[in-house]
């Protein structure tokens, strides 16, 4: 789940970064940023619950 | 840039690290006295190594604008994605006044010595310059280059018309979040220190040792924060020198507002001023206000320093209670998720700025998570594999200073009891 959520990190990058770039509707180019953050906070997620999940108990 | 802009632009680089230090001090302080000397001294090598990797490699990529860089076409449209200036500072005449690279030396410095504060009281001093250097050389000079150095970032509203691109004049993403997010995957790589969760898995206090060099080191980063913001507004903002009481002001009030909304917040919850949240509150608004420093209007810088302390109380808790992140410095709310929202308020509160100026912004942000996040996590858990980052067991227990220095910060006093 960790790698999933750093590949996800990426990959929610990518889709903000091709939205500015290749959409030239103000509507979609915000709409595809958005939906390119939201796939971040995903990831950032999953990588958070693995972290919380196994690193809670001191050594 | 005119000569006095230059004049004023260098004289405003020296009060950088009086930045560091306050950053240092803030650290070694929110720590345990067992380990107050190796923090001191982890941030003078993590300095010392990103300003040496920034001068060999970093600057390479950073470039400046205008300076060699490669360029790919997208979409009909030039996007600049690595400078390729020379190593060494090769090419540059650094005594005909050549400051921009001077600026990123500092700057990287700086953000090094952030992610001690995730870090603290298990990272070895010697695996750290390693991680230092390739922030130094590597993940900062590359997002430097994207926000300063005329890369794909500063020219969105060149290219796209987005805005006037990313601002982020004083490098709230720049510096304050590179080191922010580097902080994170530190702590996550690192684990939590021993003590910190009990067996149910609810967070121990750990309280630091010095509030008096907390404090201290909060006035120090103010001073070395007005020169870093006044030196990037007119490096990267096109600003005369004539912009520097706006900036001055700003950070000012936005630091005042966050460190009186963090005693409130405090005062409210807990019956009383808490020293060193309030502490982090001060640097959380020093951080928020560096993106817009020269583009706000006072009021804006307000409202953003009152929003970064709130932000600070509340993801202290959240980071520690439920995400289980031990973030002994507060790195992670200050340096990442103050600065993440003072780079996207700069976007509705910069002057001059169209509608779509939020977009550029939110690019900004989505570069800091998607890109330095993962490169700094895989890049310090590949470190980790070979060259252990945390102390072993013992020498956490027996404090980093006598493991790793052989004498301790205060050789006059026994001051833990906690063991």
């Amino acid at each position: 789940m960790k790698l999933a959520g750093l590949l996800l990190l990426p990959a929610g990058w990518i889709i903000v970064l091709a939205a500015v770039a290749l959409l030239p509707s103000a509507l979609t180019r915000n709409a595809f940023a958005l939906a390119g953050c939201s796939i971040e906070i995903f990831g950032l997620a999953l990588v958070c619950g693995t972290h919380a999940g196994f690193k809670k108990v001191s050594r | 840039m005119t000569e006095t802009d230059s004049a004023v632009c260098f004289v405003c680089i020296l009060l950088i690290p009086a930045a560091v230090a306050g950053i240092a001090a803030v650290n070694a302080g929110l720590g345990r006295a067992r380990n107050a000397a190796q923090s001191m001294l982890s941030s003078m090598c993590f300095a010392a190594a990103a300003a040496i990797a920034y001068f060999v490699v970093g600057f390479v990529w950073q470039s400046y604008v205008g300076g060699p860089s490669r360029v790919l076409l997208i979409g009909g449209k030039p996007w600049d994605w690595i400078g390729a200036a020379r190593p060494f500072f090769l090419g540059l005449d650094l005594s005909s006044g050549a400051v921009a690279p001077l600026f990123g030396m500092m700057s990287a410095a700086l953000a090094a010595i952030i992610p001690i504060g995730g870090g603290g009281e298990r990272w070895r001093l010697g695996v750290g310059c390693a991680s230092a250097a390739f922030l130094g050389g590597v993940t900062f000079p590359l997002f430097a280059h994207w926000t300063w150095g005329g890369g794909f970032l500063a020219r969105l509203g060149q290219n796209y018309g987005i805005g006037r691109g990313f601002i982020d004049a004083g490098g709230a993403a720049s510096i304050h979040a590179v080191g922010g997010v580097t902080a994170l995957a530190m702590a996550w790589i690192l684990g939590a220190r021993r003590g910190k969760y009990l067996p149910n898995g609810m967070p121990s206090a750990i309280p630091g040792h010095h509030a008096t060099f907390v404090l201290g080191g909060c006035l120090l980063a103010w001073i070395g924060v007005l020169g870093l913001d006044c030196a990037g507004a007119i490096l990267f903002d096109g600003a005369s020198w004539r912009v520097g009481p706006l900036v001055v002001v700003n950070a000012t009030l936005s630091a005042g507002a966050a460190l009186l909304a963090v005693a409130w917040i405090t005062r409210l919850r807990y019956r009383k001023v808490d020293a060193s949240l309030s502490a982090n509150g001060w640097v959380a608004g020093l951080a928020a206000s560096s993106a817009g420093c020269a583009s706000m209007a006072p009021a804006g810088a307000m409202i953003v320093g009152l929003v970064a302390g709130a932000i600070v109380v509340f993801g202290v808790e959240w980071l520690e209670l439920h995400l289980h992140v031990d973030d002994p410095g507060g790195a992670v709310p200050v340096h990442l998720l103050a600065a993440v929202w003072g780079v996207l308020a700069a976007g509705p509160l910069a002057r001059n700025a169209g509608p779509d100026q939020w977009l550029a912004q939110v690019a900004g942000v989505a570069t800091s998570f998607g890109f330095v996040l993962p490169v700094a996590y895989g890049a310090n858990w590949m470190l980790n594999r070979f060259l252990p980052q945390r102390v072993s067991a013992e020498g956490e227990r027996h404090g980093m200073d006598l493991h790793e220095l052989g004498a301790g910060a205060y050789p006059d006093f026994m001051s833990y009891q906690d063991e």
